[in-house]
């Protein structure tokens, strides 16, 4: 079995690092090798965070180079755009609608370019908004868990490999709606709502 | 026991409790932090912050000379700060195994410069061994004990951050208690004066003999990947992986241990393959090595800065590149900023009203340096604020129109600012040191310091009074304000930078992650707010600007600081109303 890799792209606090972890951990679940890949330190102050997970028969190397990735999960517009070059040509593109600006942006030092959404719907991107499946799932902060629900219809993991993965990883009060989220993002994308 | 999914520095953990080790110390740096943090959780170890990483070796060095084996863990650059009493425990040797880890960084994702530790064997001779993966990371830990112990040295565990924040599938196995060796005096061995000194110097050559003996033999835990004859390559630590990704025909030699080499293996290897080359980050260290074995390595083009990956060994070896998407110009970058509520917004806009040069510190205050702050000066080292803003001085470079403000953070204060103010208050010095005192460690991720007091167990201690410890130095100006006072704080600088005398002024509130209930939060009044902008210039991550340039605040990010309350001049912000649905969280 050839390498699998995922980038999970987003900024600090959206909870890309947990997301990962309970990718890697399916994967290991599924008698699997697992690489990931996280840079932190910055991770709680605002800045992009990006984790790199790998699976397959045997994964030597934690990290990619432009053009090596099979799937982006983007938490946000302009981290997918940043991201984009990681994925080959023909991978998936998943991206969350929502955008960060970052503080340049918000202090004029420089603008948003427009149109990043038709940019990346051009490379082949599906789209979703992660925060409001989440708030129907009971708490915008399981929009990382709807987002591995819409990457889940990609890979080929049982459903129930996922939900033991977080039932054991997420706080014990959080399950359910961690759970009705990834059922809403694996909706989302299974019955082409999050397409445009 | 099944695999499990550990991080390089749980697995360093893992491998030092499973080797039964007794005590483990440290000063926190990225990307090294998280080990220490693992091993407090383990049972019958000890585990403790240290002030500084010298002061942690030198408690090592203790439980070692005590007959336990110890664990200290520091960033590469904490190793500058250990580096004395490294050296001579390399002459002294250890009872209890002693294992150092040394976690690089290079591309500098946390860090203020590249080094490779790797130096450090030659330098200090030490033992260094090098980890390719989790996997490794536990094993040559455990083997880093019984090196030490086995060779009478200190080891060094080489990481990098993608051997210490990548995961990895390791199998986990039990703790051997390792036997306490009982004290026994021996001066020849443990005090280090000229004459005791000159015959452990050569002692230490007969140890590194013995190892290198090992390293040679079939015991040895360097290891060879056997491909093709054409190309073979050289490589250690993560390296290896691109390599073995990048080159998958190649015939691999892992240099598991990087000091002492294995330099007749290595020949063997070269001798065995059409060319040869090397794989290295950071440094030519490899390379060097070989040259002066004799072995005809090849020159590539791979780059002396930042990271590999292996992509970047692919193309130096004529792999051709993948295939790329055009990827989209022009994206706005994302710095990392101050949290909503950091205390040390205010202490810089207040240094920022004074024009003062800053000369700054090691921590998440140094982000005061981007914009739209700006406020920060310098950055060298640990501690090097203090120093600095006295050199500056000398100088002729503190003016009254722009003085010259060392500023430091509680944790770096204590790690190496505290002697930096001693020469400053002994020498007669004249100037402000603002000491930022979050109650924390923060950069780090939120580690007790003795500032705070407490411990790596949680256990609440003395806290270390710097009002008094200013006074003990006999600092005649010691100021105690709270940054989010911002009138108050600028009223204090302006004030005390203009004597012609040493002033400290502590600038104390706790780090805005540590509150555990927010304040009421704020919200902009439209009809109020002209745009100015001047909330906005905080770089609060909370507020940003809507249609008009007019403010907005973020209600699920604003902790209510009221900072931006006090920098608005036509009381635009007001509290904001009970009736925030957030979402239900």
């Amino acid at each position: 079995m050839a390498v699998t890799t995922v980038v999970l792209a987003g900024v600090g606090g959206q909870g890309t690092i947990l997301a990962a972890d309970v990718l890697a951990k399916v994967a290991a679940a599924a008698g699997l090798d697992v690489k990931l890949s996280e840079v932190h330190g910055m991770a709680q102050r605002g800045g992009s965070v990006d984790t790199t997970v790998r699976f397959g028969e045997q994964v030597h190397s934690p990290i990619v180079d432009p053009g090596m990735a099979d799937h982006l999960v983007a938490f946000e517009l302009i981290e997918a755009a940043r991201c984009l070059r990681f994925v080959r040509p023909g991978g998936r593109l998943l991206v969350n609608t929502r955008i960060i600006d970052p503080l340049p942006v918000l202090i004029g030092d420089t603008e948003r370019p427009e149109g990043l959404e038709g940019a990346l719907e051009t490379e082949g991107a599906v789209f979703l908004d992660a925060e409001q499946l989440a708030c129907q799932a009971g708490s915008p902060k399981s929009a990382n868990i709807v987002l591995l629900g819409a990457l889940s219809t990609g890979l080929e993991f049982d459903r129930g490999q996922w939900e033991s993965v977080i039932e054991e990883r997420v706080p014990a009060a959080t399950v359910e709606v961690n759970l009705r989220a990834f059922e809403l993002g694996r909706q989302a994308c299974i019955e082409g709502e999050c397409m445009r | 026991m099944a695999a499990i999914l550990l991080s390089g520095n749980e697995a360093i953990a893992r491998g030092a409790w499973e080797a039964g080790v007794a005590v483990g110390v440290a000063y926190p740096g990225t990307p090294s932090t998280e080990t220490l943090q693992n091993l407090v959780l383990m049972e019958d170890v000890i585990a403790e912050w240290a002030p500084n990483e010298k002061v942690a070796l030198e408690v090592a060095a203790g439980v070692s000379m005590g007959g336990r084996r110890a664990l200290v863990t520091m960033k590469h650059v904490g190793m500058n700060v250990a580096a004395d009493p490294l050296f001579t425990l390399a002459y002294t040797g250890v009872s209890g195994g002693l294992v150092v880890l040394v976690a690089d960084d290079p591309g500098m994702h946390s860090s203020q410069n590249e080094q490779d530790s790797r130096n450090w064997g030659p330098f200090a001779r030490v033992p260094v061994l090098e980890p390719s993966d989790s996997a490794e990371a536990l094993a040559f830990t455990k083997l880093a004990f019984e090196l030490s112990e086995r060779f009478d040295i200190p080891v060094i565990v080489r990481s990098v951050t993608r051997i210490s924040h990548s995961k990895g599938l390791v199998e986990v196995g039990e703790r051997i208690e390792a036997e306490p060796k009982p004290y026994e005096k021996d001066a020849a061995k443990w005090v280090m004066m000229p004459a005791m000194a000159r015959k452990r110097r050569l002692d230490l050559d007969e140890r590194m003999r013995a190892l290198t003996e090992w390293a040679e033999s079939d015991e040895g835990p360097d290891t060879v990947h056997e491909g093709s004859t054409e190309l073979g390559v050289v490589v250690s630590g993560v390296a290896y992986q691109y390599v073995r990704e990048a080159l998958p025909e190649a015939s691999v030699y892992k240099v598991a241990l990087g000091f002492p080499l294995a330099a007749e293996r290595i020949k063997r290897f070269a001798a065995s393959v059409d060319r040869i080359a090397v794989v290295e980050e950071a440094d030519t260290y490899l390379a060097k090595s070989l040259l002066a074995m004799g072995i005809p390595v090849e020159e590539t083009s791979l780059p002396a800065d930042g990271e590999l990956s292996p992509g970047k060994v692919s193309s130096a070896f004529g792999m051709g590149e993948p295939e790329t998407r055009a990827g989209i110009e022009g994206l706005p970058p994302r710095p990392p900023l101050m949290c909503p509520g950091c205390p040390h917004r205010g202490a810089f806009y207040a240094l920022r009203k004074a024009r003062a040069t800053v000369t700054g510190d090691i921590g998440c205050y140094t982000l005061a340096a981007l914009q739209p702050l700006a406020a920060m000066d310098s950055c060298v080292c640990m501690g090097a604020g203090i120093g600095m803003a006295h050199g500056m001085a000398l100088a002729g470079a503190s003016t009254e129109k722009k003085p010259v403000v060392g500023v430091i953070g509680d944790s770096t204060f204590a790690h190496s600012g505290v002697t930096g103010l001693m020469h400053m208050a002994y020498n007669a010095g004249v100037g402000t040191i603002a000491i930022l005192d979050n109650r924390i460690t923060a950069m780090t991720g939120h580690q007790g310091n003795p500032v705070t007091g407490r411990t790596l167990s949680g256990r609440q201690n003395r806290e270390l009074d710097l009002e008094a410890l200013c006074a003990a130095m006999g600092i005649e100006h010691v100021t105690v304000v709270d940054p989010h006072d911002l009138a108050e704080t600028e009223r204090v600088v302006k004030e005390e930078v203009a004597r012609d005398e040493l002033s400290v002024i502590i600038m104390r509130a706790p780090c805005a992650l540590l509150l555990k209930e927010r304040e009421a939060v704020y919200a902009v009044n439209d009809e109020a707010c002209t745009a100015c902008g001047a909330c906005i210039r905080l770089g609060c991550p909370a507020i940003s600007s809507v249609e008009g340039g007019k403010a907005f605040i973020d209600v699920t990010l604003c902790v209510g600081c009221a900072q931006c309350v006090q920098v608005c001049r036509f009381d635009a912000i007001e509290p904001a109303g009970p009736a925030c649905d957030i979402g239900g969280v």
